[in-house]
Parts: structure tokens; C-alpha cells; sequence
């Protein structure tokens, strides 16, 4: 770990001039940004305190019915907030699912959206893979069990987020500030694929700061679900999570329908077609079938991942008819 | 090299200053700098939580969190639980219940238990193993140390 200051800036715009000078990084939680720094992958010389500021820490109910989630609010705030818990389950239920108690103390929303991918090669401080500036992805000849079954190449990272997939099924948006003003963006189109640029998993441009989430009102009668895969029960990385949100009435046909898997693909990944599928359909066990059935069609596994495949279309299958008030076994 | 700061803290209900560099986590600088070597060191990576110490109250992993941000805050590290030689309920029960082993994962348990009784002192077994997912323990197999929570929540209900 290099030596570092910590700089605690007055206000927003202090803290968007101090990033944008070199070097600087934003220190929120810190979960990854210190395991980044211990790994020395990552070597700033001086961190910005966001929490200084004092603001960016509320959850707020908006005029038109929707929510704001400051960027620095807690994961363990978000799974515990009763306005998310009760309109937005699987925002509500993404956070309660990651990571551990003592994790989501510190770990806040903005942090979690931004973290850095978990991929050993890119977390091994000596390999110099593609997302580090080198000239080579070492998953697809490599140990790639983890990776990108849709979406990669010519990394194949998944997205570590658990609060993205649920964020962008409820069509959440993104406010920065930085150097040039604020700016909104839908989350969707925030995250960006290894094709346009490796390096990167979204768009924020140097000395930007992320301020807040906004999720719009959920449609009358729409309801969601969030589900997660993992290898061990206590707590664990996922390896593949869905958030669903289906729009249905009495006789459950489908107004409308989202349906978003998480550490599949480099970006949480948006399945049109399951979405296509299940709009006008009768909700019932073989149209969340063929709707898993789609919304997998594309995938592309590697070597060692073809697994999340399987697991992928039940996952979808089981959120589908969830988000639909049908239960599963 | 970044110079060390002094930071004005509270620990275990006394108010503590402590000089630490910029870099150093809360964990090294309980250990190292003030010699409160109860909170121990397994992954420094967030997954362990031997580390394990409540920051206003809450449970956080403290090889996570550097040691400039313990400012203004209350901290509370397993050295504060007991009452002189009283011990808190949960170290009792552990004790009773061989809730321990090796005993590295220990403090880290006795710390995210005590915030969950301190919030829930009634809390079912399904909410005690959720409490807890962030603590590993390599030795006891994890039933005895639910069971000495559940062991102590009774104790503390009872008083
Ligand atoms: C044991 C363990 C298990 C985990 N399991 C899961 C899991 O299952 N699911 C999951 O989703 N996550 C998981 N995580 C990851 C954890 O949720 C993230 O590391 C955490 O959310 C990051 O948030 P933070 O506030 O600590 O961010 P920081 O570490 O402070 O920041 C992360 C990055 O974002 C930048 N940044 C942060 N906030 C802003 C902002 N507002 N504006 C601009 N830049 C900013 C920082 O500069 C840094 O580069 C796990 C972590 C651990 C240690
Ligand atoms: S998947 Fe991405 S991060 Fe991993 S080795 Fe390939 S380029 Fe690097
Ligand atoms: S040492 Fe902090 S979680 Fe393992
Ligand atoms: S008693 Fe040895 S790790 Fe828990």
C-alpha cells in the first residue's frame, strides 16, 4: 500500500476540484477502495472523504412518488428502509443479500454501483491483464468460472454489483456532478461494455461524483422480486442473481415486465427478449419457461462457466412467477 | 510521506487520541498503536470478521475502515464488553456452552452478537444465523456459538 493522505473536502464542489486533480480518488465506505490499495492495484495520493461533506446520506420519497437514494447511504440502510422494503422489494432485498452485516455498515450505494470487478486476474497485483492497461484478457485460456457468459469479450468480468440488476429493472437513474455541472443519466446506459472501452465499466469521467440514485414510481400493480444463486448459504458473491419486476393484474396477464440478471455479463444484463416474451402473456410456470428460456438464448459461455446457464433460466423462471405473486418451489 | 494525524475518538466509553498515518486501518491502530489487541487480524479482506468492533453501535469490519475515520466516533472493541471482572452475558455463555475453540473468531462473534441483543434481545435462530454470516469460525462448527446467544439473550431478557 503506497502512502496516502486523507483530504476532507468542505463542500460538493471542493470535493469534485480536488478529484479532478491527479490522483485523487473518492473514498466513500472504503470496502473496496481499501482492498484496492492493499493489493496495490490502485495507487492515489490523496483520498477524498465524500463523508465530509455531510449530505448524500438520506433516502427521500419525491413529489411524483418516487425515491432518492443519497449515494452515501449504507447498503444496510437500503435493506432496512421500509418505503424500499415495501414499493421496491428488490432493491430492498439486493442489499439485505450482499455481502456480510459488519460489509453493509460501511459499504454505501454508491460505492457498491462503482466497486471495481472481482476477477482474480484483475485482483492478482502482478498480472497485467486488458483491464489493467496490458495486452491481454487471461479468462478465456484461463480460470474463468466466474466469468461472463453474455456480454464479454474482450474482457469477460461480470459486474459485482447487487444493487445494480435491481436498480436498473426499476429504471433507476444516476446524478453526478463534476467539473463541467450536473448531469443525469439513466443507470442503464451509465454501465458500459469491455467493447467500447476495457478499462472501464461505466462512464464517469474523472473528478465526477456520483450524488444520488433516483428510482421513478413503480407502475400501479407492478411488483418485484430479487433471487440470488450462490455456493455458500452465509453469505457469498452471487454467481448469478435476477430482478424482476412484473406488472400483471387479478387474472395475472402481463402489462409489462423487467427483467435484469446480475453477474452474467459485464454490465448488469437486461433481457429484452424475456421482457418481449412475457408482455400480454398469461403469467403461469411455462411462460416464465420460455421467458428464461430466451432471455438465455444468447449466452456464450466459456470454458468453465457454462454452469450459469442452468442456473440463470431457474433463477429467472422462479423471479418471473415471484415478481407475478406465484411462489415457487 | 503523509504525515500522521491525531485523532480524537471515543473507545469503549473513554475519550481517546491517538496519532496514526493516513493509511492505517482502525484495526492497526487498535492493535499497534493502543495496544487493544482483543479485535485480531484473519483476512484483513472483509471476509473473516475477527476484526469484528461496533462504530456507533454497529458492526463493521474494522480492517475495513481506516483508523483517521474513527473521528468523533464510538467506538466499542471486545475489551469494553465485560464490567470490571463481570463478565457481559455472551462471554458467559460461551465460556459455559464451549462455544470456542482456537478462540480467533471469538471477539469478532462476541461483538456482531452483542449489537444484534442489543437491538433484538430476543431474536429466533434464523435471525441469530443472519446476524452472524459475516463471522467464521474454523473449529466450533458454528451451533454452540448460536446456541450461547440464544443462551444469553435469555439471561438478558431475565434482568
Ligand atoms: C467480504 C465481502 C463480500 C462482498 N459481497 C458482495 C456481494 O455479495 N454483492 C455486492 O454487491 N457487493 C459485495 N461486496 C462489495 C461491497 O458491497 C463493495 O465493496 C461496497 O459496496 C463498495 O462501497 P464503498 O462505499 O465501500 O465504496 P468505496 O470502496 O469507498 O469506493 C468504491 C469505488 O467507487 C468510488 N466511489 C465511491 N463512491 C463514489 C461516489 N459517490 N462518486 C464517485 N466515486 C465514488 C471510489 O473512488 C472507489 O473507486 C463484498 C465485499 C466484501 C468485502
Ligand atoms: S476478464 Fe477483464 S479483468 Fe479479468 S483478466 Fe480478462 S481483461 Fe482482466
Ligand atoms: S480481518 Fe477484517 S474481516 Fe478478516
Ligand atoms: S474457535 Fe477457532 S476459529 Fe472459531
Amino acid at each position: 500500500m503506497n502512502r496516502f493522505e486523507v483530504v476532507t473536502p468542505r463542500d460538493l464542489p471542493n470535493a469534485v476540484k480536488l478529484l479532478s486533480g491527479r490522483n485523487h480518488a473518492a473514498l466513500a465506505g472504503g470496502v473496496d477502495l481499501l482492498d484496492l490499495l492493499k493489493q496495490n492495484i490502485v495507487a492515489p495520493q490523496s483520498l477524498v472523504n465524500l463523508k465530509g461533506v455531510g449530505a448524500m446520506d438520506a433516502i427521500e420519497t419525491d413529489e411524483s412518488g418516487g425515491v432518492r437514494i443519497g449515494a452515501l447511504v449504507k447498503l444496510s440502510e437500503v435493506a432496512a428502509n421500509p418505503t424500499l422494503r415495501e414499493r421496491y422489494g428488490a432493491v430492498a432485498e439486493a442489499a439485505a443479500q450482499a455481502a456480510t452485516p459488519q460489509v453493509r455498515n460501511l459499504a454505501t450505494v454508491g460505492g457498491n454501483l462503482l466497486q471495481r470487478p472481482r476477477c482474480w486476474y484483475f485482483r492478482h497485483p502482478d498480472v497485467n491483464c486488458l483491464k489493467k492497461g496490458g495486452d491481454r484478457c487471461y479468462a478465456p485460456g484461463g480460470l474463468n468460472r466466474y466469468h461472463a457468459i453474455l456480454g464479454g469479450g474482450p474482457s469477460f468480468i461480470v459486474h459485482p454489483s447487487n444493487l445494480a440488476p435491481a436498480l436498473v429493472a426499476f429504471a433507476a437513474s444516476v446524478k453526478l456532478i463534476g467539473p463541467g455541472g450536473e448531469r443525469t443519466l439513466e443507470l442503464e446506459r451509465f454501465f458500459t461494455l469491455p467493447r467500447i472501452d476495457p478499462t472501464r465499466e461505466n462512464v464517469l469521467d474523472t473528478g465526477e461524483v456520483l450524488i444520488e440514485v433516483m428510482i421513478p414510481a413503480p407502475a400501479p400493480g407492478a411488483a418485484s422480486a430479487y433471487l440470488e444463486a450462490r455456493e455458500k448459504q452465509s453469505f457469498d458473491w452471487p454467481l448469478v442473481s435476477v430482478a424482476a419486476i412484473v406488472v400483471s393484474d387479478d387474472t395475472h396477464l402481463i402489462r409489462d415486465a423487467r427483467v435484469v440478471m446480475g453477474a452474467v455479463a459485464p454490465i448488469p444484463w437486461r433481457s429484452h427478449e424475456a421482457e418481449t416474451a412475457l408482455r400480454g402473456a398469461r403469467l403461469d410456470s411455462s411462460a416464465a419457461a420460455r421467458a428464461a428460456e430466451v432471455a438465455l438464448k444468447p449466452a456464450a459461455p466459456l470454458s468453465d462457466n457454462g454452469y450459469k446457464v442452468p442456473i440463470a433460466k431457474a433463477l429467472v423462471r422462479r423471479a418471473v412467477l415471484r415478481a407475478g405473486g406465484i411462489e415457487t418451489a | 510521506m503523509a504525515k500522521k494525524q491525531l485523532v480524537e475518538t471515543t473507545i469503549n466509553g473513554e475519550p481517546v487520541e491517538f496519532l496514526c498515518e493516513p493509511r492505517q486501518s482502525l484495526l492497526e491502530s487498535l492493535r499497534d498503536i493502543l495496544g487493544l489487541t482483543g479485535s485480531k487480524e484473519g483476512c484483513l479482506t472483509g471476509d473473516c470478521g475477527a476484526c469484528t468492533v461496533l462504530v456507533d453501535d454497529r458492526p463493521v469490519c474494522s480492517c475495513l475502515m481506516l483508523g483517521v475515520e474513527a473521528r468523533g466516533k464510538k467506538i466499542t472493541t471486545v475489551e469494553g464488553l465485560a464490567e470490571g471482572t463481570k463478565l457481559h452475558p455472551l462471554q458467559q455463555k460461551f465460556l459455559e456452552d464451549a462455544s470456542l475453540q482456537c478462540g480467533i473468531c471469538t471477539p469478532g462473534f462476541l461483538m456482531s452478537a452483542k449489537s444484534l441483543l442489543d437491538r433484538n434481545p430476543n431474536p429466533t435462530e434464523a435471525e441469530i444465523r443472519y446476524a452472524l454470516a459475516g463471522n467464521l469460525c474454523r473449529c466450533t462448527g458454528y451451533d454452540k456459538i448460536v446456541r450461547a446467544v440464544m443462551d444469553a439473550a435469555k439471561v438478558i431478557q431475565a434482568r
